[in-house]
């Protein structure tokens, strides 16, 4: 298993580079946690069961991610500041075929 | 006023947990929570979802915990302040402190465990321009007193349990009631959604969907909403607009109390006691950080351990203690109540 590469645009635009591991099941909102890239409390508050949308971003990058779960479509549907490239960061599990993945965190709400 | 030995802020599953370690040593406990029932996030946000890392239950569902926890410290009597949020705390010459709830309720204690967990639960707001300047005025977040939208004309928007249960409830005492959503699939309970599909269809409840409130109006207090669907743009009269897009915690009004605060959480001694910078104040579970800090439930159990038998020694500074195994010493509750592990048979063999 090999470790990717993502970019993640922090809330205050501030672009960071960094490298998931791809074999410890996680995903995105706690690749973000783990840089510490947004304020404990305002990322993740569920816990990554897609039930608080505070982990949404904007996926920047044209990579195929899987379809959206009901969940997710639900939690989305009452989230703010959605596009149509929004997307639940818990919901992004992190695999070798998101190398060079880009997304930009969503304000917090 | 309330008064009590230990008095915890937050009743979610360290709180509650708090409240059994308080009792085996005689110290009587007293919670407060913003929400109208006990649990924090396991109650409000997913009680039926299962637990897995709880130790010796493989799996246990958040409600069920928390229905266990109740029964487990039940003899121990606590009190409860539900749906208020703690609001102002203050020391007084003898030590002790009073916390004052958002609704004027008193309590006082020597002791101060803060079990918030990520905060009070508070109402998502939608970032409409203007919308702060009509709260109250039209805009609410959480009904209170549904008398009030009695024949007036209510916007409901929001696509959960709460968005269909108040439109359901409204649409016999409002005049009329239109609940919007960003989509036409709603995520409740099968029978709400049922219900609200019937009302509609008797033309009790308006419907518009996959639509969005995008402006609110009014003078001094709201007269209409604006609602965007697909390129349209509708413009509606209404005297109320109810957002129901569930609740986030914030810290709120503790993160004013003086405690040292770092990473959104209360700074804490863990190599003690989880005392935080003001002695006598406690700070345990999800709301604490401390070098190594886990937000885990099974963490938050230790940390109440500890904390009581700190709270103890401050109460009780002159008396000596030690711990006892609840399988040797028993459960004596407030109420009278006595659990014990079974005496061994002694008996001849004649």
């Amino acid at each position: 298993m090999e470790d990717i590469k993502i970019t993640i645009i922090d809330r205050e635009g501030v672009s960071h580079q960094v490298i998931a591991p791809t074999d410890m099941n996680m995903n995105l909102m706690e690749v973000v946690r783990s840089y510490e890239l947004a304020p404990e409390g305002t990322i993740g508050v569920c816990g990554g069961m897609a039930m608080c949308a505070s982990c949404q971003c904007y996926v920047q990058s044209d990579h195929a991610l899987p379809e959206m779960s009901d969940d997710e479509e639900a939690m989305l549907a009452e989230a703010f500041h959605v596009k149509d490239n929004s997307r639940l960061g818990c919901q992004i599990h992190i695999h070798e075929d998101l190398e060079g993945l880009q997304v930009r965190l969503a304000p917090e709400s | 006023m309330i008064t009590t030995d230990i008095l915890i802020i937050g009743a979610g599953p360290t709180g509650l947990f708090a409240v059994f370690e308080a009792g085996l040593l005689k110290l009587k406990c007293h919670l407060i929570d913003a929400l109208p029932q006990p649990g924090g996030q396991c109650s409000e946000i997913y009680p039926k979802k299962p637990i897995y890392d709880i130790p010796a239950f493989p799996e246990v569902l958040a409600g069920d915990l928390v229905d266990n926890l109740m029964k487990q410290i039940a003899p121990f009597q606590p009190g409860f302040t539900l749906g208020e949020r703690a609001e102002t705390i203050e020391k007084l010459d003898d030590g002790q402190f009073i916390v004052t709830t958002n609704k004027g309720t008193k309590h006082k204690a020597p002791v101060v465990a803060i079990a918030g967990g990520l905060g009070s639960f508070e109402p998502r707001k939608p970032p409409i321009e203007g919308i702060a300047a009509f709260e109250d005025r039209g805009v609410e977040y959480i009904i209170r007193d549904p008398e009030v939208y009695k024949n007036k004309e209510v916007v409901i928007a929001g696509g959960g349990d709460s968005a269909l249960d108040w439109s359901i409830f409204l649409a016999d005492i409002a005049r009329s009631v239109t609940l919007v959503h960003r989509r036409n699939e709603f995520r409740g309970a099968l029978d709400s959604v049922e219900k609200v599909q019937e009302l509609k269809n008797q033309g009790k409840i308006r419907l518009i969907t996959p639509a969005e409130v995008t402006g609110v109006h009014g003078e001094g207090k709201v007269t209409g909403v604006t609602i965007k669907k697909g390129e349209e743009h509708i413009e509606l009269v209404t005297d109320h607009f109810i957002p129901l897009f569930g609740l986030a915690p914030k810290l709120g009004p503790i993160a004013d109390w003086g405690l040292e605060i770092e990473k959104n959480a209360i700074k804490v001694d863990n190599s003690l006691d989880y005392q935080t910078n003001i002695p006598g104040i406690y700070a345990i579970g999800d709301v604490n950080t401390y070098p190594g800090k886990l937000k885990l439930i099974l963490c938050g159990f230790h940390e109440a351990t500890l904390m009581c038998q700190s709270a103890y020694q401050r109460i009780f500074p002159d008396k000596r203690y030690v711990m006892k195994y609840t399988t040797v010493g028993g459960v004596t509750g407030f109420d009278g109540s006595k659990k014990q592990a079974p005496k061994a048979v002694v008996k001849a063999i004649e």
